[in-house]
């Protein structure tokens, strides 16, 4: 299975007593932008946890260019995980330092490279997401989408094979929305590097993305090429795609009928 | 039958949570020699050690004026005022040197260490570091236990050296104690190991269970408003019992006991 970067083989986790995923197998070719979708609260981020080994699932196994992370001892994991790297929602830039700085992080923690090359290689970086200009601002002066792009150049900072994007456009307006999805092409098609990319965002998603897993209730409940996705027969991909408010997934949570609540007779 | 349930799940809890706090210390002081590092506590002592002497001295102060003017009323009953000298610097630097600048620290510097660790743990700036393979406990848990343990003795001493000067202030300047007895009892009085030196070990003590509990609070808190709120809260309040507790101990086993 050379073709594949990430291979999540037959993974059980659950947190405190609830199952969040069942049995799941998902594979992310190399080199390609792979979009893991589905309802929020359904563990996309905790996916990209365990991917990056912040978790362990209960059974199953995950592995990263041939070996498997949750089998990995401490310093192993540490190593591996410079070749990958996560685009958090929130974006985490350190609040403390200036742009510059935040990508210029991994750099100067794990490279010996002199001052001036870091100065040169930050900049490129931060050229190539449109954010030259505000090297020296704190990430609290930042509009969102501008965060996002930070901590966009702060993810490729050291040319990693892998790059996890938990929720790239949540909250985004469109203008900025469209300048990631821009953004995620062209590192992708520039870089070859592989992509992940968690969202709920169906129309940006399925333009850019190679493959796309949706999840729900626990399971993969479809995968395919978009094309493949959009001409899916089963209900509850239907549902996603189409933002139905019910079918499928629930409109309710789980409760007594409405009359017996209301006449007091759920006691 | 809820009850024993529920002694039994905090019990658990407590003793996994002990458990994981020492965890987080093995982990961040196994990894301590490195240069970067070296730097990094630099400007953590600046932060926790030079930010808190304003506070640290003005109590100080304080405390010293207040125990030469007590001290003073009753001493002189007796005609003994010249042993005020004594009084005030072996109640400083035995007692209220370390528990003061224990309590006075675990509410000024104790509490910005696990609000700001909590922050960055809800903001999602730990992950993101461990993520980057920059162990979080290195790089930001290390520098901050190394400064507080370094910074709280030397706050300590610094207390109670403004703190005698109060007392030489007030005692002196103002009641009109002889200045040469206030100094020269003082230092016939006072010993080396005995009184510096065990006052020293107890704020060492005391900085390691103060600074360990904030951070470890910090590092464990529920990344969420409430969750930081209540860090904090705890990390004053469980601090400063634990330093008032363990100082009871410390002094049964330094004075008490001959």
């Amino acid at each position: 299975m050379n073709d594949h970067l990430v291979e999540i083989q037959n993974i059980t986790f659950s947190r405190s007593e609830r199952l969040i995923y069942d049995d799941i197998s998902i594979s992310i070719p190399k080199g390609k932008i792979t979009a893991i979708m589905g309802p929020s609260g359904i563990g996309k981020t905790t996916m990209l946890r365990l991917i990056g080994g912040q978790l362990k699932p209960d059974k199953g196994d995950i592995t990263f260019a041939g070996k498997s992370i949750p089998a990995m001892s401490r310093s192993t994991l540490y190593q591996t995980r410079k070749s990958m790297s996560m685009l958090f929602q929130s974006g985490a830039l350190f609040t403390d330092m200036s742009v510059f700085d935040n990508v210029a992080f991994a750099l100067r923690e794990h490279t010996q490279l002199s001052e001036s090359v870091i100065k040169t290689l930050v900049l490129l970086k931060l050229e190539a997401v449109g954010l030259r200009g505000a090297a020296q601002l704190l990430p609290s002066e930042l509009s969102g989408g501008m965060a996002r792009r930070a901590a966009l150049a702060r993810a490729i900072a050291l040319d990693p094979e892998l790059i996890m994007y938990d929720e790239p456009f949540a909250g985004q307006d469109p203008i900025s929305m469209g300048v990631l999805v821009k953004l995620i092409r062209s590192l992708s098609e520039a870089l070859s590097v592989t992509s992940i990319v968690v969202t709920h965002d169906v129309n940006e998603v399925l333009d850019i993305a190679d493959y796309v897993y949706i999840l729900a209730n626990q399971k993969v409940i479809g995968h395919g090429t978009a094309q493949q996705i959009k001409q899916s027969d089963s209900p509850l991909v239907q549902q996603f795609l189409q933002g139905q408010a019910d079918g499928p997934v629930p409109f309710h949570y789980p409760a007594p009928t409405l009359q017996a609540q209301l006449l007091g007779e759920d006691k | 039958m809820n009850w024993i349930i529920d002694i039994g799940t905090n019990t658990l809890t407590k003793v996994v949570g002990i458990g994981r706090a020492f965890l987080m210390l093995t982990g961040a002081l196994i990894a301590f020699p490195q240069w970067k590092n070296v730097r990094l506590t630099i400007k953590q002592i600046y932060i926790v050690g030079v930010q808190s002497l304003l506070i640290i001295m003005v109590s100080g102060l304080f405390i010293g004026m207040v125990m030469a003017l007590q001290g003073y009323t009753i001493l002189v009953d007796y005609g003994a005022e010249g042993s005020l000298g004594p009084m005030v610097s072996l109640s400083l630097l035995r007692e209220l040197g370390p528990v003061v600048t224990g309590l006075l620290f675990a509410g000024r510097a104790g509490s910005a260490l696990t609000a700001e660790i909590g922050l960055m743990k809800a903001t999602e700036q730990l992950s993101s570091l461990e993520m980057m393979a920059v162990d979080p406990l290195r790089r930001i848990v290390a520098p901050r236990m190394w400064a507080g343990v370094i910074a709280m003795p030397m706050l300590a001493l610094i207390f109670s050296a403004i703190g005698i000067l109060g007392g030489h202030l007030v005692g002196v300047e103002w009641l009109g104690v002889d200045s040469g007895s206030y100094w020269s009892i003082m230092q016939a009085t006072v010993e080396w190991d005995k009184d510096v030196v065990n006052g020293v070990i107890k704020s060492i003590v005391f900085a390691i269970v103060v600074t360990w509990i904030a951070i470890f609070k910090g590092y464990d808190a529920i990344p969420t408003s409430e969750g930081i709120s209540l860090a904090t809260t705890q990390t004053v309040v469980l601090s400063s019992l634990t330093v008032l507790g363990l100082d009871f101990v410390l002094t049964a086993l330094m004075f008490g006991i001959n």
